[in-house]
């Protein structure tokens, strides 16, 4: 099932499907080693909708919520 | 021979930079602290050689204004050598600006730096394989002990004489086609030359519809321009992804390729700090951790800095009834003499007490990867306020000096968000207004009234925030931020960094405040702050000040501490508390915390900003001073 990273839990491995957006946020996610196809692990999730931080490659890289709406994400087994 | 440091942000540069420089330029463990580049020259081999440390740079397609910078400067084509800076325990992430790198057909050398950070995490890296598939020398270091500088230079010197530069490496077939064919089309016009740039590597800027390489040619050169359109559709329709997302993965892909054929993991070792963030960054305990930690800093600067003001003051104001003695205290003489010592003794006694220890407790902080900590707790605040979470880097270093946290807001993506956290970073009390509310509020009210006037500001800054963010409405992009993994400070490192900001104040501030004290007692031997006085009384009749503060309110425009230590001298007694009740303290402070920034702020605005916004800087911030003041004056 695909659904967008901010409504992933804490602790969930998933794999990036797409990336939403325009050409600045993916150029910027994809320095950051954010691509389609990439495993993520969500690591935390703010509490009142703050950013989440998720690892990605062995780095944590916090994504504001309205970054990470714009990650389509599949979940992993 | 000219080498450039160019790395991702956070690789090391700037420490390597400081081996051979002494430290010149600031390390500490936030991504994006270096945005303009520093230089040095130093004698390697009996020649005399340019070392450059440019801004840290994800990958060489240009979205902030640091990285632009960097990019600009590759591209000026006068650098002779480039080493390329890598986190060896990001190696894979590293790889993709690498692999840019090489694109530029530059003589170029690797420093697999960090060593010991990859060993931690267990990953062992076969260096001679991967100097082969790159066809560049590597050198592994650890920059923070100095391990590996030397050869890194030795090697970068070869490689700069033989100008040998590194292999090319291929995509995937369908995609190089696509290049090709597109080089043939660019290779008869002249636009490579003209940017200087290998025609590959401005192929693939094109395809990955890079605006920099675009603007200045889409009206001039349309016939390409179709062309390029025509190619970007190809990639887009065969893939099924956007062209830039296409050459990214490609990127992408090959770098996991070469990281995996040339890393073998194995049990990384944790340590007790892998587990800091499950209380620091933790959903409450987070916050809890934040306020203590600030709350002890407050207290450590007042602790240590009260103790040694009280001593040293008592010391220095020893000294005038000597002079007193043996000089006529009516003459010329007496005047310039005293006003001479008045600025020494303001420096030593007044200033550095409290500069000192928060200059480091500040590099602490910063060395140890607090800061984008901070910036995730806060981001949902930042939001409030029209900003988001990075915006807090910033803010933190304004707290230190104002000019390198405006520097700091290029980090920032948009413009919009750069201008407010540039208006908002002035208000922030920087170290040289943290002595004058330590000095004078916590030293003669409490400690108490001192913390007040923090929570005080915090409070008009994000009131200020709201404002500005109505008058400018537009989404902020949303925060994306490496959070880097905590390094234990070292000592040395903490310590030249505490020095090379206090040397600004030492070399830069304090002449300008014996200057100052000087020209102050001048004014009043010859009865000429009378005039200046009278000139301000509106203001400081408003504001219900003695009449003399008001000469020392253009001095504070110099430099903020300035104002408190004229008004010290203005008064004629080291305690103030004998001539200024309380609440004109208090209104004192809190009118010289926010009224127009210090010149040297003032010059950074209009370099940032511009000359409309920082006009509009230093009469919102006026306004704001006076309001407040007011208020204060009738409340407190
Ligand atoms: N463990 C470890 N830390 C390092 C090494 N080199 C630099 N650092 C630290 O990494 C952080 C980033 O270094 P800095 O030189 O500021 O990076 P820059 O952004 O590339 O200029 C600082 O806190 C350094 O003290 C190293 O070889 N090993």
């Amino acid at each position: 099932m695909n659904i967008t990273l901010d409504l992933i839990k804490e602790g969930q491995k998933v794999k990036v499907i797409d990336i939403y957006g325009g050409w600045g946020i993916r150029q910027r996610l994809g320095c950051l080693g954010i691509h389609p196809g990439d495993m993520i692990t969500v690591k935390k999730s703010a509490i009142m909708r703050g950013p989440i931080l998720i690892s990605i490659h062995g780095n944590q890289v916090a994504l504001g919520r309205g970054v990470a709406r714009k990650v389509l994400v599949e979940v992993a087994g | 021979m000219r080498i450039a440091l160019m790395g991702q942000p956070n690789s090391g540069k700037s420490t390597i930079f400081n081996h051979v420089a002494g430290y010149k330029a600031v390390t500490s463990n936030f991504p994006g602290k270096t945005v303009e580049y520093t230089l040095t020259k130093f004698n390697l081999f009996g020649q005399t050689v340019e070392l450059v440390d440019l801004p840290g740079t994800y990958s060489l397609t240009s979205f902030d204004l640091a990285e632009l910078e960097a990019r600009k400067y590759l591209l000026k084509g006068n650098v002779d050598v480039i080493i390329n800076v890598m986190d060896a325990s990001l190696l894979s992430r590293s790889l993709e600006l690498t692999l840019q790198l090489l694109e530029l057909k530059l003589p170029m050398v690797i420093c697999l730096n960090m060593i010991d950070e990859a060993e931690r995490k267990g990953i062992k890296i076969d260096i001679e394989k991967l100097s082969k598939i790159l066809g560049v020398p590597v050198v592994p270091a650890i920059a923070l002990k100095g391990k590996g500088v030397k050869e890194l230079f030795s090697v970068a010197y070869k490689t700069g004489e033989e100008k040998r530069i590194g292999k090319t490496l291929n995509f995937s077939k369908n995609v190089e086609e696509v290049i090709e064919q597109l080089s043939t089309q660019i290779k008869k016009k002249e636009i490579a030359q003209e940017f200087n740039v290998p025609i590959r590597f401005l192929a693939l800027k094109y395809l990955e519809n890079d605006s920099y390489f675009i603007k200045n040619f889409k009206n001039t050169e349309k016939n390409i321009f179709n062309k390029i359109n025509y190619f970007q559709n190809l990639l887009r329709e065969v893939h099924g992804r956007p062209p830039d997302v296409v050459i990214s993965s490609e990127r992408h892909h090959l770098s996991m390729n070469i990281y995996e054929s040339i890393v073998s993991l194995t049990r990384p070792h944790t340590s007790l700090i892998d587990y800091l963030d499950n209380i620091l960054m933790h959903p409450i305990f987070g916050y809890v951790f934040l306020a203590f930690i600030l709350y002890l800093f407050f207290n450590l600067v007042f602790t240590v800095g009260k103790m040694v003001e009280e001593h040293l003051l008592d010391y220095f104001y020893r000294i005038i009834p000597l002079i007193e003695r043996s000089i006529d205290s009516e003459t010329l003489l007496f005047s310039v003499i005293s006003g001479i010592i008045q600025g020494l003794a303001g420096g030593i006694a007044i200033v550095l007490p409290y500069l000192f220890p928060f200059l480091f407790g500040l590099a602490i902080l910063e060395d140890l990867g607090y800061l984008p900590r901070i910036a995730f707790l806060l981001d949902v605040f930042l939001h409030k306020i029209g900003l988001h979470g990075k915006a807090i880097i910033p803010f933190m270093l304004g707290y230190g000096c104002t000019v390198p946290a405006i520097m700091a807001t290029r980090i920032l993506e948009s413009e919009r968000d750069r201008f407010i956290t540039s208006v908002l970073a002035t208000m922030i009390p920087c170290a040289a207004r943290m002595t004058i509310i330590f000095a004078l509020v916590a030293f003669y009210i409490n400690p108490q009234a001192a913390l007040a006037i923090y929570i005080l500001n915090i409070i008009v800054v994000i009131i200020s925030g709201k404002i500005l963010s109505r008058l400018l409405p537009e989404v902020t992009p949303g925060m994306i931020l490496e959070i880097p993994t905590y390094h234990i400070p070292s000592l040395k490192v903490v310590l030249a960094k505490t020095w090379l900001r206090m040397k600004e104040f030492i070399f830069v501030a304090w002449p300008l405040l014996i200057a100052g004290s000087t020209i102050l007692s001048l004014l009043q031997y010859y009865k000429a702050d009378t005039f200046i006085n009278n000139f301000f009384s509106p203001l400081t009749t408003l504001l219900g000040l003695p009449l003399l503060v008001g000469t020392t309110l253009i001095f504070g425009i110099l430099r903020k501490e300035l104002s408190m230590l004229m008004l010290i001298q203005a008064i004629g007694t080291s305690n103030i508390a004998t001539v200024m009740s309380v609440t004109q303290i208090m209104t004192f402070t809190i009118f010289i915390i926010f009224y127009i920034p210090c010149v040297a702020t003032i010059a950074v605005l209009w370099r940032e900003i511009g000359t409309k916004r920082t006009l509009f800087t230093i009469s919102f911030t006026f306004v704001i001073a006076i309001v407040l003041a007011t208020i204060t004056r009738f409340i407190y």
